[in-house]
């Protein structure tokens, strides 16, 4: 459990840097994870040289969720969308920095999927896409 | 009479499992699924072991024991809800597939766009969907007794919904988040005034109080085996026997029929005109060893467990700072009880909790709609049992104040 509520996980939870929307924005997207509801949005600008300038995530879920998406926004800063497009599973469970049941992951992953559906322009954050 | 729950938890194998601490696995999630006393998972067992062969139509021993074994459970399970007869119990997989079955076979052949069926603000999604697909393939309407603020339904709405004339009430007789056991009967009765057929949504009532169909005068009544001490994958529909004559089948195929030819087909009688292909036969076996284990401890003396130990829970959880349980006071509820802790996630809570060994459920149970009501995403859910026990409840609560502390 130390490992799993580890004090980066409790400290991005309640006290997010990334939280917010950005108003104007080049990307947009959000959706729900069906098993929890937990809800995330992700706004981002993206700069003439495809390169991410600026990100925030909005929404509500556990810590996992919320704690994941404020490191992923942060990571994903100053990075081409390029790469961005890369992401995957384990990217999220190194910022994290825990290993994750197959429930908790689904929590973990929910702003990745949102995040790439955003960036490929898909109508849905789905599983496939961080596999 | 009162349960001797020290005699009752020794009839439960699983609740003798460690945790990773070394300490007792606390259940207190009964309500998505209750544990299995010894007693089934032995006749179960015993079955595959001396009794298994495919039922009906063999004429050699094992067939016959087999049948007799299916069918001598029906009986029981007809008489622990007070059926006229085993032919009205009709063997489906679970709640969500009794209800189905009324959909598609009563409903299909008796409802046309534009007409009214009656729910709730608080079903469970398998009383929702299967309408949403109704109303999507038929054009029927839908309408919603509602919630209120402490919990129970409006039935002053309710009165007013019955005046445009539907042709259904299906209703949840027992809340799985709030708790809330709903008056059935009088919904009934009014129902009945207003010419609609009556569903009840029985999955947690039937498990937790003394249900008598025939004093509800239910029309419709579905339930699971697996909350109420039986295996997974078998469950019930009760009907009355002129509403399941008159339907049409449900699925077609082996045991369901009369008489087959090429090119046409009988169904057979009840209540095996809604019975195709193999059955759950050990399910069944087991779904009958648990309705007389049940029966044996008393509904009555079940129901009065879980009341006073739903009050202890209530109390202990309310005096949490940052503790919010819903639904109504422990005198209109069963042993659910559902809550938020301010400034935590449920599935937090549920997690930390998991590392002492205390099981409970967090998420919308399968009720969004009623979580969106209240303005909630999810609660942490903690439910109750002929085995749990007060001693549980104070580790739950302690485990609260564990996670408060780590968020604190």
């Amino acid at each position: 459990m130390d490992d799993l509520y580890r004090e980066v996980i409790i400290e991005h939870y309640k006290n997010p840097s990334y939280r917010g929307k950005l108003d104007p924005h080049d990307i947009s997207f959000a959706d729900n994870n069906p098993l929890c509801g937990d809800h995330i949005q992700v706004d981002l600008r993206v700069g003439e040289d495809g390169v991410v300038s600026e990100a925030r995530f909005d929404g509500h879920g556990c810590a996992i969720s919320q704690a994941s998406a404020d490191l992923l926004m942060e990571s994903i800063i100053g990075k081409p969308i390029e790469e961005v497009k890369q992401l995957n599973k384990q990217d999220v469970l190194d910022l994290l920095g825990i290993d994750l049941g197959p429930v908790r992951l689904k929590c973990a992953l929910l702003s990745l999927k949102v995040l790439k559906a955003g960036v490929y322009g898909l109508g849905e954050a789905s599983d496939s896409l961080v596999e | 009479m009162t349960l001797n729950i020290e005699q009752i938890r020794k009839d439960f194998p699983i609740l003798e499992r460690e945790t990773k601490l070394g300490t007792r696995v606390v259940y207190l999630d009964s309500t998505a699924t209750s544990q299995k006393p010894l007693a089934v998972i032995e006749a179960m067992n015993a079955f595959y072991r001396c009794s298994n062969a495919n039922i009906h139509r063999g004429v050699h021993t094992l067939a016959e024991e087999a049948t007799a074994m299916y069918e001598g459970a029906r009986e029981r399970i007809a008489k622990f809800i007070n059926a006229a007869s085993p032919r009205q119990v009709i063997y489906t997989r679970n709640t969500t597939e009794s209800i189905n079955l009324v959909a598609y076979s009563w409903a299909r052949a008796n409802l046309k766009a534009g007409d009214l069926v009656i729910l709730t603000e608080m079903e469970h999604h398998s009383n929702l969907v299967p309408w949403h697909m109704l109303q999507a393939e038929r054009g029927i309407e839908l309408e919603f007794i509602p919630v209120t603020e402490d919990g129970l339904l409006d039935l002053d709405m309710y009165r007013t919904l019955l005046t445009r004339g539907p042709k259904l009430v299906s209703f949840t007789h027992m809340s799985n988040v709030l708790g809330t056991i709903n008056p059935a009967a009088e919904i009934i009765r009014l129902a009945h005034e207003a010419g609609a057929v009556t569903l009840v949504d029985a999955a947690q009532s039937v498990p937790h109080l003394p249900v008598d169909v025939q004093a509800l005068d239910a029309d419709f009544l579905a339930f699971s085996a697996h909350k109420m001490c039986g295996p997974t994958g078998i469950g019930a529909l009760y009907g009355k026997a002129e509403l399941l004559e008159a339907m049409p089948p449900f699925l077609g195929g082996g045991d369901m029929i009369r008489e087959v030819k090429l090119r046409s087909f009988r169904p057979n009688s009840l209540p095996h005109k809604f019975e195709a292909g193999t059955p759950a036969i050990a399910e069944a076996v087991g779904f009958g060893v648990a309705v007389g284990y049940l029966s044996q401890l008393g509904m009555d003396a079940v129901a009065a467990h879980e009341r006073e130990i739903t009050e202890y829970a209530l109390e202990r959880l309310e005096e949490i700072p940052g503790v919010k349980v819903f639904g109504p006071s422990a005198d209109r509820k069963g042993g659910v009880a559902a809550f938020t802790l301010a400034g935590v996630h449920p599935h937090d809570v549920a997690q930390i909790l998991d590392q002492d060994g205390i099981a409970i459920r967090a998420g919308h149970h399968c009720a969004q709609p009623l979580h969106e009501k209240f303005n909630i995403s999810a609660t942490s859910r903690a439910s109750f049992y002929i085995y749990s026990t007060t001693d549980e409840v104070d580790l739950l609560v302690n485990g609260i104040y564990k996670v408060k502390e780590m968020f604190g």
